[in-house]
Formats: C-alpha cells, sequence, structure tokens
C-alpha cells in the first residue's frame, strides 16, 4: 500500500487537514490498514518537498495547515495508478522454499507439510471471512480488500493443492523419500527461488 | 451444546476383492447446533460419500451415524425415511429443483410429502423464501429464476420446517464468485438461527465461512482448523506502509 498516493488521491478531491487525511484513509481501507497522524504528518512533508502537496497558509503548526495537491501531485497520482505492480521477478517466496527444502530432507512427510501450511492458510481465511462477514453490507472499501487477501491466500491454498497432487503422483515417494525423486541439479524453479 | 449430528468410526467400502475401495475410513465427526462445519478435501477424497451417509442416504459399511441422539442403525427404515423429510435438509450443487413446480411448490414438498396440511405448508414454504429474499418470486419456475434465485430457493427447502441438519454438497459450484458468497452468508446465517449444517467444498474461499474446516484425504479425516479468532490480530499486524 503507497500512503503517499493515497494521501494524494485523497486531496484530489478537495483540500484536507492532516486528522481528516487520516480517518478517511482509515475508513476507505475498511480500518485494516491503522495509520498513525504521525505518518500522515511525515509523508505530506514529504509530499510537500517534492511539489506534490501544497499548504494553503504556508508555515504554521501542522495540524492547522490544510493541504491540497498540486498539478505535479496530480500527473504524479495519475501515472503511479497507471503503472503495474512489481509482479517480475516473482518475490522469493518463502512458502515455496520451505517445501522444495522439505523434499530434500529424508524423514519429512511432505503431504504433512503441505497440510500444515493449509491449514494455516485456511485459518488466517477464515479471519478475514469473518471481517466480512461481520461488516456493513455497504462498505465496499472492506469487502475489496478482505477480497485481495482472500483471492491472494486462495492461490496459496490451491498451489499447496497442486503440490500434493503433484508429489501423489512421484513413483512412490515415501516420507522423506522424495529427495531422491528431485534432481540434485538445481532446476529452474529452485534457481528462481534462490 | 448438543451433537446434532454425530459420526463414530464410520467407514465405507464399495465393492469387494481385488475392487474393493475404501472411500472412508474410521471417520469420526460431530457437528453442534448453531454450527457450519466445511469438508474440505480433492476430488475422490470422500467428501460426497461422508455427506450421503451423514443425510441417511446411504448406510455405512462399519460405524454409527446419530442425528439429534438417534442412532440410525437402531430405528426401521420407514423411521429414517420420516427423519430424511423432517430432520435433514439438503442443497445439492445443480439445485434439484422440479421444473414442473414454481418455488413455492418447490420449497412445500417435502412438507407435503410429511403429511402436513396444505395452508400450513404454503405459510412455512413463505417464510422460508422470505428468510432466502426470494418470496417475490414463490409463483415462477426454476428456469424463470437466475442461478443465484435458484440456489436460494434449494436452501429454502432445505431449512423449511424444523429441519436442524442442513447438508450441502459444493451449493457454490455453479455460481459465480458474489453469488456463491451470497449462498455461504445464507448457509451460515441459517446454522446461526440454530441448525448444524455440514457443507463439503474443495473450495477454500467456501470453507472459510465456516466455524470449523476438516480436511479429508483418502477417506480420512487427517486435520482440522483450530476456532477461529477474532480480526483483531491480522488488524494487529496489518502495515499499511
Amino acid at each position: 500500500m503507497s500512503v503517499p498516493h493515497a494521501l494524494l488521491a485523497l486531496l484530489s478531491e478537495g483540500p484536507k487537514y492532516g486528522l481528516r487525511l487520516q480517518t478517511e484513509f482509515e475508513s476507505r481501507t475498511g480500518e485494516v490498514w491503522p495509520l498513525n497522524v504521525g505518518q500522515v504528518y511525515t509523508t505530506l512533508q514529504r509530499l510537500e518537498r517534492d511539489g506534490f502537496v501544497e499548504a494553503d497558509d504556508g508555515e504554521g503548526e501542522r495540524s492547522r495547515r490544510r493541504y491540497r495537491i498540486t498539478s505535479a501531485g496530480a500527473r504524479e497520482l495519475a501515472g503511479w495508478l497507471r503503472t503495474p505492480p512489481e509482479l517480475v521477478p516473482p518475490p522469493r517466496d518463502e512458502l515455496v522454499i520451505k517445501v522444495l527444502v522439505a523434499l530434500q530432507i529424508p524423514e519429512i512427510d511432505i503431504h504433512e507439510i503441505l497440510q500444515v501450511h493449509r491449514r494455516h492458510v485456511i485459518e488466517v481465511m477464515q479471519r478475514y471471512t469473518r471481517i466480512k462477514a461481520d461488516a456493513k453490507e455497504d462498505d465496499v472499501p472492506l469487502a475489496l480488500v478482505a477480497d485481495a487477501e482472500l483471492f491472494r491466500l486462495e492461490a496459496i491454498v490451491r498451489w499447496l493443492d497442486a503440490a500434493d497432487v503433484r508429489l501423489k503422483q512421484l513413483p512412490s515417494v515415501p516420507a522423506g523419500g522424495a529427495a531422491s525423486q528431485v534432481s540434485p541439479e538445481p532446476t529452474r524453479a529452485t534457481e528462481v527461488s534462490q | 451444546m448438543t451433537n446434532v449430528l454425530e459420526l463414530r468410526q464410520v467407514s465405507k467400502i464399495y465393492g469387494s476383492g481385488p475392487t474393493e475401495v475404501h472411500a472412508l475410513s474410521d471417520v469420526n465427526l460431530s457437528v453442534e447446533r448453531g454450527e457450519l462445519v466445511a469438508v474440505m478435501g480433492p476430488s475422490g477424497s470422500g467428501k460426497s460419500t461422508l455427506l450421503t451417509i451423514a443425510g441417511s442416504l446411504e448406510d455405512p459399511s462399519k460405524g454409527h451415524v446419530l442425528v439429534n441422539g438417534v442412532d440410525l442403525a437402531r430405528i426401521s427404515r420407514s423411521d429414517r425415511a420420516r427423519m430424511r423429510r423432517r430432520s435433514i435438509g439438503y442443497v445439492f450443487q445443480d439445485f434439484n429443483l422440479i421444473p414442473g413446480l414454481t418455488a413455492l411448490e418447490n420449497v412445500t414438498l417435502p412438507l407435503e410429502l410429511d403429511g402436513a396440511r396444505a395452508r400450513a405448508a404454503r405459510s412455512a414454504g413463505l417464510r422460508a423464501l422470505e428468510a432466502l429474499d426470494v418470496a417475490d418470486y414463490a409463483d415462477r419456475y426454476p428456469d424463470e429464476l437466475s442461478g443465484g434465485q435458484r440456489q436460494r430457493v434449494a436452501i429454502a427447502r432445505a431449512i423449511v420446517g424444523k429441519r436442524g441438519l442442513l447438508l450441502a454438497d459444493e451449493p457454490t459450484g455453479a455460481l459465480d464468485s458474489l453469488n456463491s458468497e451470497g449462498v455461504m452468508r445464507l448457509l451460515r446465517a441459517a446454522t446461526q438461527r440454530g441448525v448444524a449444517g455440514v457443507v463439503v467444498t474443495h473450495e477454500a474461499q467456501l470453507a472459510s465461512w465456516a466455524d470449523r474446516v476438516v480436511f479429508l484425504r483418502d477417506g480420512r479425516v487427517v486435520d482440522q482448523t483450530a476456532a477461529p479468532s477474532g480480526p483483531e490480530s491480522l488488524l494487529a499486524a496489518a502495515d499499511p506502509r
């Protein structure tokens, strides 16, 4: 979550004080991402330094300053909205690394390892679903934030399920014996993870 | 808390000799009043078999099934049929509504088969349709309803009367994600009103609506989730930077 760009977006609706930016940020992200007011003012300072926002009345106590977006700020926001998030190269995924490492260790039941992680991910999903279930029906921002997490976590469960099936298809994978099924040479997948 | 459903050491074996298949092995499962349990597992893990045995549509090869404390093996066939009609509601992936009957007639059918008077059945049916927000479609036929509306009618049929056990087999399989969420909200609301619910699914998002998720692999219960903690821990861990 880019706090500077979220603040620019809120200011694109009109001039606002720091405190109001904080409460609006939290309410619009379904209060899933808490933000302290000190962080708001530090961010506003940086945005002001970069010429993306300006205060109505110049110098003064920070809580009395009302900020508005500049045309440079509006251009920055428009550019950021259209910039794809970093997807390639893939992030070093701790879970993938753990599963690959588990394959190398004798006496490890890889299916049990996969299940431990599957259960944990679903327990986290239950908590996000509960947030959504308990929210007001018209709280769309919160539903969007919860959905984003739920779809991300669901993808992990699907990967674990696919891994389970792939590993079952290996001829006789004994507990911990998977190491013998894995090429000693680093594969493309392991290289990527490393 | 009372267990509405209890499976004790339930096994199901199909075929014999070299073609013998162990669909379920020593499954124990209890579901309380007001609890929604999801049974999750890959294709062929025994999910649907578990549900048909829990719903008395099939007998176990070994073990006992108790509904409201009554051991199904110890009652007559006709008493079991009565229990299926009165105490157990089923929701299927493809709705299983009867095309020649209206939404209301579909919902009241199990009550009328059980000997309820038409007027009493009609008012109970309308209440169930209202609870599912589809009372306006009471006189429409299934082919005049959308997928989401049909599944709502199917859930109304499953909860109509005084059913205490709701069994759903991949109930959102034919629906898009928002309609699926709607169905899970309704199943959750039904269980919160005091029904015990079991949903079998292979989808993690649907399972996450349950109070408890039980994992089935090769016919065995291998794991289950802990009691869900509140959302506070998620909010505390959230970092907006």
